[in-house]
């Protein structure tokens, strides 16, 4: 078994004289440097008994003679190399960033992060007029829309996202029902059970909660898609070849998703009624028939349109900032991950801040 | 608490003296190495050694399984059939994780697109290998061996802080290089080193190749397609076609055979011109 690294010394009139032996590598190294450092001044440094020596150990033996100004003796050729190699300064040679003062790095992220949120908010609206403009030139140079592409997101956006969207919110409708009812049995008044699923069903939560799931399944996707596609440089290359992006990408995704979440937005709410319905059947003892014919009487009209008009600016909204956020990807895989959250955190927080000032605006003008 | 310390260092001891380069004639034996995906057999009982402290360099068509011939040797393709020896050790990573970890010690890979960590910087990406395997040297050591290996590759003095999206295509190259140069291997493979540089980078890399093998002894596995690179760098060659190594040795001794796809790659109008600047290279370098 060949021993670590080691080294004996011996005192002499300017210093230590040090003769290492064993191994002067990597994995023999041990707590050599430590004990070298702690010893006063070095003399020479005798390298005639070593039996290998790595990058590692020559950069030890360089560091020494640097700090102390000791004269190295006995260096095999193989040796000699790799000092020769290290030789040159390596002070230079940085290996972190700077480092500011902590209160100032603080001051700093919160100045970048302020100034990212408005920017992004910026870079959304300005995407918006973009896609605008692509669908302007579109239509007055009489190029059809990509129905091929938009049909092919139905698919994705809303046909596979049904199954998840409809027991959601079957789910949702059961147990609004089931809180609401037990409040409600306070006051005697659990037939009001109905009014509460029918009305927060059409008009606030069947949509809120398509956007949320549409926001999290194909914002994200179109986010990352988009994101991959500017990586490996696909997007640059459609535009050398003259195809433009906003056309053949952006818009058939936002598109689809304006389409569709009227649809969805009106099927969530069916579903949670239903969820509600069968609550209120095998719960309060309602029959389904009655069910329904009490709804007809509840739900005016205006919360129907309120749900419509809604939908589609849901859509939009969502459709924009996924494929913004994956436009925006530059440098690598880790940003695609990152533009991927920020479009679904971003969509659902605009979702709800649009939903809550459409709220206010759809009381003022009398639609209750 | 200096006695549990003295045991970690009795045991890496141990480890490593496990496999001991410096006592073999060969690195690397195969015999017999059958690879195949599906139906598509990319090699049939393909032979090779590479002998301790050359610089091979493996050529081939595209699709003539270069670079599953690495993967292969480095553990990441279990091969069909056959047997590979790397320093005297059959590599089978399930089989036996301690010392498929030795040997993973023994050596650096430098893959084609320089596979550098993205959310790591240059430095850190050097640091990882010597803190999965040396995790008790402390940060300062660790530090200075980063800045040293990012001097002996070549690259810049700023560049250790930065992130690979941050690099160019040469230095991504070159960070790759230093990274594979961590642990101070015996062995070191390089898929294709010199793609996508300039010429003038490339020659410089070749270059640091050749350098870096004579400092620090290394036994280099290199794929290439440039054949300046052979020409300037390779000690051997070993030509890979119709699922074998169907020859190896020195340039002048492949020139000799008579397989038409070795002539039609050395006599083609690429490799002339690059025979023709090595020997007039020569001729400069004599009169000089």
């Amino acid at each position: 078994m060949v021993a670590k690294a080691d080294f004996e010394q011996s005192e002499g009139a300017d210093g230590a004289d040090i003769r290492f032996t064993g191994r002067l590598t990597l994995a023999r190294l041990g707590d050599l440097p430590a004990r070298l450092d702690a010893l006063g001044p070095i003399a020479s440094l005798d390298l005639s008994a070593l039996e290998r020596i790595d990058t590692v150990g020559a950069w030890i033996v360089t560091r020494t003679v640097k700090e102390h100004g000791a004269k190295v003796t006995g260096a095999s050729p193989a040796a000699q190399r790799l000092l020769d190699a290290l030789a040159s300064d390596k002070s230079e040679y940085r290996v972190h960033r700077d480092r500011r003062p902590a209160l100032i790095r603080m001051l700093e992220q919160v100045g970048i992060a302020s100034r990212s949120v408005w920017h992004e908010l910026i870079g959304i609206i300005g995407f918006f007029g973009a896609m605008i403009m692509a669908l302007g030139t579109q239509l007055r140079a009489r190029r059809r829309l990509r129905w091929n592409a938009i049909v092919t997101r139905f698919q994705t956006v809303g046909v596979d996202a049904l199954p998840i969207i409809g027991l959601m919110t079957f789910l949702i409708g059961i147990v609004v029902a089931q809180q609401g009812a037990v409040q409600l049995r306070q006051f005697g008044l659990e037939v009001f059970t109905i009014n509460l699923v029918g009305r927060a069903s059409i008009r606030e939560l069947g949509l809120l909660m398509t956007a949320i799931m549409v926001a999290g399944r194909s914002g994200s996707a179109f986010a990352a898609q988009i994101g991959t596609m500017k990586l490996t440089e696909e997007i640059d290359a459609m535009r050398t070849i003259g195809v433009s992006p906003m056309e053949a990408i952006v818009l058939p995704r936002v598109a689809a998703a304006t389409i569709l979440m009227p649809l969805l937005g009106f099927y969530a709410s069916i579903c949670a009624i239903i969820g509600g319905g069968v609550f209120c059947w095998i719960g309060l003892d309602i029959a389904p028939l009655t069910y329904i014919q009490l709804l007809r009487d509840i739900i005016p009209m205006t919360d129907f349109w309120a749900m419509l008009i809604k939908a589609p600016v849901f859509g939009i909204l969502i459709g924009v900032t996924g494929c913004y956020e994956g436009m925006q990807v530059r440098q690598n895989a880790e940003e695609v991950g990152q533009r991927t959250t920020s479009a679904v955190v971003a969509a659902i927080f605009l979702v709800i801040v649009l939903d809550a000032m459409f709220a206010v605006f759809f009381s003022s003008i009398g639609w209750n | 608490m200096s006695d549990e310390i003295d045991e970690q260092v009795a045991e890496e001891l141990a480890a490593a003296d496990a496999v001991r380069p410096d006592a073999f004639d060969y690195a690397i034996r195969i015999r017999g190495l059958v690879n195949q995906f599906g139906d598509a057999v990319i090699h049939d009982g393909l032979d090779l050694d590479v002998r301790s402290g050359e610089i091979l360099g493996v050529v081939g068509g595209s699709g003539t399984g270069k670079s599953v011939l690495m993967r292969s040797i480095i553990g990441l393709q279990a091969p069909a059939a056959g047997e590979i020896e790397v320093y005297g050790k059959t590599l089978d990573a399930i089989a036996n994780e301690e010392e498929s970890r030795d040997l993973r010690r023994r050596w650096g890979v430098m893959f084609q697109g320089g596979a550098l960590f993205s959310t790591l910087s240059v430095a850190e990406n050097i640091q990882v290998p010597l803190r999965e395997y040396y995790p008790r040297t402390d940060q300062k050591l660790l530090d200075e061996i980063a800045a040293y290996k990012v001097a002996m590759v070549g690259l810049p003095p700023d560049a250790g802080p930065k992130y690979p999206a941050e690099l160019s295509g040469g230095m991504v190259k070159r960070a790759g290089l230093a990274r594979s140069l961590a642990l101070d291997p015996a062995l070191l493979f390089l898929d294709e080193p010199t793609a996508g540089l300039d010429p003038i980078g490339a020659a410089k890399f070749d270059e640091l190749i050749r350098e870096l093998a004579d400092t620090m002894g290394l036994t280099v596995f290199l794929i290439t397609h440039d054949l300046d690179s052979l020409y300037a760098t390779c000690d051997r060659v070993a030509v890979l076609a119709e699922k074998k190594v169907i020859a190896v040795g020195t340039i002048t001794e492949l020139l000799a055979t008579e397989h038409p796809w070795i002539q039609d790659y050395f006599n083609g109008p690429r490799g002339r011109a690059a025979a023709g600047c090595n020997i007039a290279a020569e001729r400069h370098d004599r009169k000089s």
